[in-house]
This record gives structure tokens, C-alpha cells and sequence, in this order.
């Protein structure tokens, strides 16, 4: 099947996929439509860090060999390709955390602390409805912490951000705005730029959880409007165990230091210590060595096919599926209708079928599909209901995996013994 | 994978027509659990009277294997001796975490033996436990408030 906008080497890409290959408990091929819980890992994401385990392992700048020198190198090699990737001004602006919550957690608790930036009782942070959890939790503890107060945009009935009441929203006791660029749940594409102007207008940082964005969209941070931007490696076609916390220097010089111990030193005497500079001043301890190289070798194979290409492929089977879903009786999509103004990940209810109901079905049938509240209860909560069932695609998803999806959910209804 | 061994027609029946449900008076205890993965929820009351369970009551959220779960427990526990309940409560419990490797006992658990087949489906365990946890949990509040 030709729809406008598939990659055109979509089987050349699928073959680069191993696991894309696995066939299931009675004979089904896998139908990966999961992509936005976690990506599936190119072949030479995997070779990269087969090699660097087996011919390059050793610490990072602290080992005075050639191994040491090789891994030094390989580590900082994929910051570099990390930077390029998301055209950050300067390589020291990216550092390396476990995960995008990480990468969350250090800046909302470093701004809980003494420093420029510091966040205080009658300040503010404004968040939106639709966060992953783990962009509205870390944000609590610190208004919570330091006797600020916690605000956020609501939604309106399609899903979108809710920006009428903007004015009172951020106001000149903003300190910071946090929200998410492309929603997990719904795949609503947020106006960040628009949002992070106002934001600067009051002198507010704005921070991006870029996590469902990086994987989708051509990513310039600093065209984003963002001060911070997260993402997490394993859905960039990387590996786990590896996030990224990109700041501007500037905001980035004025946290204060957020673990510490080994490589985020200057100099330590008992008394007091010196910090390093910006990116090793927030990784303190051995870092996450080979997923860094890994993830530098995920950035590099999504360059090489090219973002605005893997944009084109995500909205053209977005459209296709929510094309396809409309076909199915009782089926409600939640977030926008159009695949213009949304990513890949698409949250619906199915009418008598519990969503844990109809990825079990599916699952019988070789297809894989998140259901549950994907973290991001309150945004159920909006839309009154407890949970939801989600597919989500990526580079390598084909039209032939939504019929596939399509045909399962016509067989849950019948499974279920739902009339037509 | 065999679909129909998690899905027996008495699970779907239940799910459908549930037993009991909604919130009644009197009651001793009152409790609220939550499957936090799946958020799958169950607000349960039991009423306890002269070592007897004479009402087991709730307003579930959930799958079908959750909610056909609590429809069974509340036909199984209802009219029973708690220490009776309490033993169900236990085969239940061992059935569930069986790995499929326990054979079940119908005179002890009834309709409950339909659930066999949950316990080779790891991820659907904790629905199927999800409202008898909440029994207990009630229970033994009651109890320990009857002691005090």
C-alpha cells in the first residue's frame, strides 16, 4: 500500500530492526505498536555497543591507558552526536542523566536550592494537565518543599492546552513553566515557542520534557523557546539507562550542583569543594558509559534517515490509523483528530472493553499496545477515565500493522460479544 | 496463547452481571485499593457480625478479570464464618500465585476455580487479587477494631 509520506525504504528500515522479525506464541509476527513506551533498537545501536564492550571498555576520564583513552573518547564522540542531533549551541550544554525523570528531578530540585535561580514561597511553576507523571511529581515536591505554589494550563475538550487564561496563568511570580512538547497520551503537538515567549516575557525559565518529541519532530533547542530540554534515550531508538538535559549555559552555570562525588569536582578539600564546569558538574560517578555510546550510534541512524522523513512516515500512518480506528463501532479517540497537529501515539476507549481487556486480545494476536493510564492519570482524569488503550508507531510502522490492529479490534468487540 | 483458558464464560459472565456490587450500610470497615500500573480501583466495605460476614460491598473500576473477581469473592465470602472466608481467602491466594501449577479446589472456591487459567497470564494476576486484598485488608481492620 502507497500512502504519501511513508518512507520510502520502509523494508529496507524494517530489516534493520531485528526484533521486528520475532514471531509469537502461536505463530503471529509481531506487531509492535508500543513505540512510544519504548523504541525497538536498529542493528547497529546493538553492534555499537556489542564493540565498545568488547574491545573499548574501560572508565571514563579517570583511567590513564589506551582503553581509557578509547572509551574517553567514544563517551564524548556521542555527546557530540547528541548535540548535533538537536542542534544545541555547544556540547557542553548536553549532559547525560539515567533518564528524562532524571534529567527532570535534577532541575526542579537544584532550583529548590540556594542559587540565582532559587524558587521560593510566593513564586510560582505552572505545569499543564496533560504531563507524564513524572512532569507534574517532581514539580510538587519542589512547590511543596520550598512553599511555592503550583499552577496549570487545563485542556479543552479536543485535547488541546487550554491557553485562554494565559494572562493569569504566567504572571511576573512565574518562575518557571514545565511542559511537555508532544503528549504521551493524547499526541497533542504543543505551541512550546508561543507558550515559552510569554514565559520569557516574565522572566520565567521554560522547561521542555521533550521525551515524545525528539523521536518524531526535527528538534532545534533553541529555536524551541526552551531555557531546559529532556529527552530519554530508549525511545530515540537507543538504549536504556541513558537521558539527556540540555540547557543553556547560562541557566545551566547558575543551578547548583545537583549529585555529588567523582568527575564533578574541581578540587576537594575537607572543608569545601570546587566544582567542575558544565556537562560534568551534573554527572557525578561512573556514567552510563556504553548507553552513551549507544545512544550517539541511535542519533546517528536517525540523522542518517532524517527527522523530517521520520516526521512524514509518523503523520502519514497517524492519519491512516486514526482513519482506520474511526471504522471500528463504540471506538472514541482521545486528543486531536488530525494527524497535522499530533504525534504518533494514539490513546482510545473502546465501548464495553476494558483497555486491559483489549491488549490482551490484541497480544493473542501477536499485537503489542499499552493499556493503562500510561502516567498520566490526571489527563484521564480530564477526560473522564480511569484508563486507556494506546498505539503507537514509529519509523518502522507499517499500514499493513494497523489493519492488523484494526482487524484485532473488530475481533475484541466479537470477542466480547459487543452488537455491531 | 489461549485466550479462552484466562476468558472462561464464567469470568465474562460475572464481568458482565456483577454480584453485589455498589456500596451498602452497615459496615465496619471501609477501604480503597488501586492497582497503581493499571489504576484499576476498588472502594470495598465488609460487615462483620458475631464472626460472620454478612456483607461484602463495593465500587470497582476495572478490567474483567478484575471486576469478575470481586463479583465471585462477594458470592463466595458472603454468609460465611470469617475463619471459613479467611481459608477461602488463602486457596484463593495460592491458586493466583501458582503459576498455573496448582489444581484447584471446587468445593473450596465454587465459581473461583475459573480463574486457573489468570494464574498462567503473570501481568493479569494482581487484577484478579486486586478486591480479595481489599477484603482482607478490611477485615482484619474490623477485627482489630473489635479488639480495641
Amino acid at each position: 500500500m502507497s500512502i504519501p509520506g511513508l518512507l520510502p525504504e520502509l523494508e529496507v528500515i524494517r530489516k534493520d530492526f531485528p526484533i521486528l522479525e520475532r514471531v509469537l506464541a502461536g505463530g503471529h509476527p509481531l506487531v509492535y505498536l508500543d513505540s512510544a513506551n519504548t523504541s525497538q533498537k536498529p542493528q547497529v545501536v546493538i553492534d555499537t555497543m556489542v564493540d565498545h564492550l568488547e574491545h573499548h571498555n574501560a572508565n571514563v576520564a579517570r583511567a590513564m591507558h589506551q582503553l581509557g583513552a578509547e572509551s574517553s573518547e567514544a563517551f564524548e564522540a556521542a555527546r557530540d552526536r547528541v548535540a548535533a542531533f538537536i542542534k544545541a549551541p555547544s556540547r557542553d550544554e548536553v549532559i547525560f542523566t539515567k533518564n528524562a525523570s532524571e534529567a527532570l528531578n535534577l532541575v526542579a530540585n537544584t532550583l529548590a536550592w540556594r542559587g540565582d535561580l532559587q524558587v521560593g514561597e510566593g513564586d510560582e511553576v505552572v505545569i499543564t494537565e496533560m504531563e507524564h507523571h513524572s512532569n507534574i511529581v517532581p514539580w510538587q515536591l519542589l512547590t511543596e518543599r520550598t512553599g511555592a505554589t503550583l499552577r496549570w494550563f487545563g485542556l479543552t475538550d479536543d485535547g488541546r492546552l487550554d491557553l485562554s487564561d494565559i494572562d493569569e496563568l504566567i504572571t511576573e511570580r512565574t518562575k518557571v513553566v514545565s511542559l511537555t512538547w508532544v503528549s504521551n497520551m493524547l499526541g497533542t503537538i504543543n505551541p512550546v515557542r508561543e507558550i515559552a515567549d510569554r514565559a520569557h516575557a516574565v522572566g520565567a525559565i521554560v522547561v521542555v520534557d521533550a521525551s515524545q518529541a525528539v523521536p518524531q519532530l526535527p528538534v532545534d533547542v533553541v529555536a524551541s523557546g526552551a531555557d531546559v530540554l529532556v529527552f530519554t534515550g530508549h525511545k530515540v531508538v537507543g538504549p536504556t539507562g541513558i537521558g539527556v538535559l540540555w540547557g543553556r549555559r547560562e541557566v545551566l552555570e547558575q543551578l547548583p550542583p545537583f549529585l555529588g562525588g567523582g568527575e564533578m569536582i574541581e578540587t576537594v578539600r575537607m572543608e569545601r569543594s570546587t566544582y567542575a564546569g558544565i556537562p560534568h558538574k551534573f554527572e557525578a560517578g561512573t556514567p552510563p558509559i556504553v548507553e552513551a555510546v549507544g545512544l550517539g550510534a541511535a542519533v546517528d541512524y536517525l540523522d542518517h534517515v532524517g527527522m523530517e522523513a521520520v516526521h512524514a512516515h509518523e503523520q502519514a500512518i497517524t492519519g491512516y490509523a486514526l482513519e482506520g480506528l474511526q471504522s471500528v463501532p463504540g471506538l472514541t479517540v482521545m486528543g486531536p483528530l488530525d494527524a497535522a497537529s499530533r504525534g504518533g501515539a494514539i490513546s482510545f476507549e473502546l465501548a464495553g472493553v476494558h483497555p486491559h481487556d483489549v491488549a490482551q486480545v490484541l497480544d493473542s494476536r501477536g499485537i503489542a499496545v499499552r493499556a493503562g493510564h500510561h502516567c498520566a492519570k490526571p489527563a484521564h482524569a480530564r477526560f473522564g477515565v480511569q484508563s486507556s488503550t494506546r498505539m503507537s508507531s514509529y519509523l518502522y510502522t507499517t499500514p499493513a500493522e494497523i489493519d492488523a490492529l484494526v482487524e484485532g479490534l473488530h475481533h475484541t468487540r466479537s470477542y466480547f460479544k459487543l452488537g455491531s | 496463547m489461549d485466550l479462552d483458558a484466562l476468558y472462561q464464560e464464567i469470568i465474562l459472565d460475572h464481568y458482565k452481571h456483577p454480584h453485589h456490587a455498589g456500596l451498602r450500610d452497615p459496615f465496619e470497615a471501609e477501604v480503597h485499593h488501586v492497582n497503581p500500573t493499571c489504576g484499576d480501583e476498588v472502594t470495598l466495605r465488609v460487615h462483620l457480625d458475631d464472626g460472620v460476614v454478612r456483607d461484602v460491598s463495593y465500587d470497582a473500576v476495572g478490567c474483567s478479570i478484575s471486576q469478575a473477581s470481586t463479583s465471585v469473592m462477594t458470592d463466595l465470602l458472603i454468609g460465611k464464618d470469617v475463619d471459613e472466608a479467611m481459608t477461602i481467602h488463602q486457596a484463593f491466594l495460592e491458586l493466583m500465585q501458582g503459576k498455573g501449577q496448582v489444581e484447584p479446589d471446587e468445593d473450596v472456591l465454587e465459581d473461583g476455580i475459573a480463574f486457573a487459567g489468570v494464574a498462567k497470564f503473570p501481568a493479569r494476576v494482581k487484577c484478579a487479587l486486586l478486591s480479595w486484598m481489599a477484603w482482607k485488608d478490611a477485615t482484619t481492620q474490623t477485627i482489630e477494631k473489635e479488639k480495641a
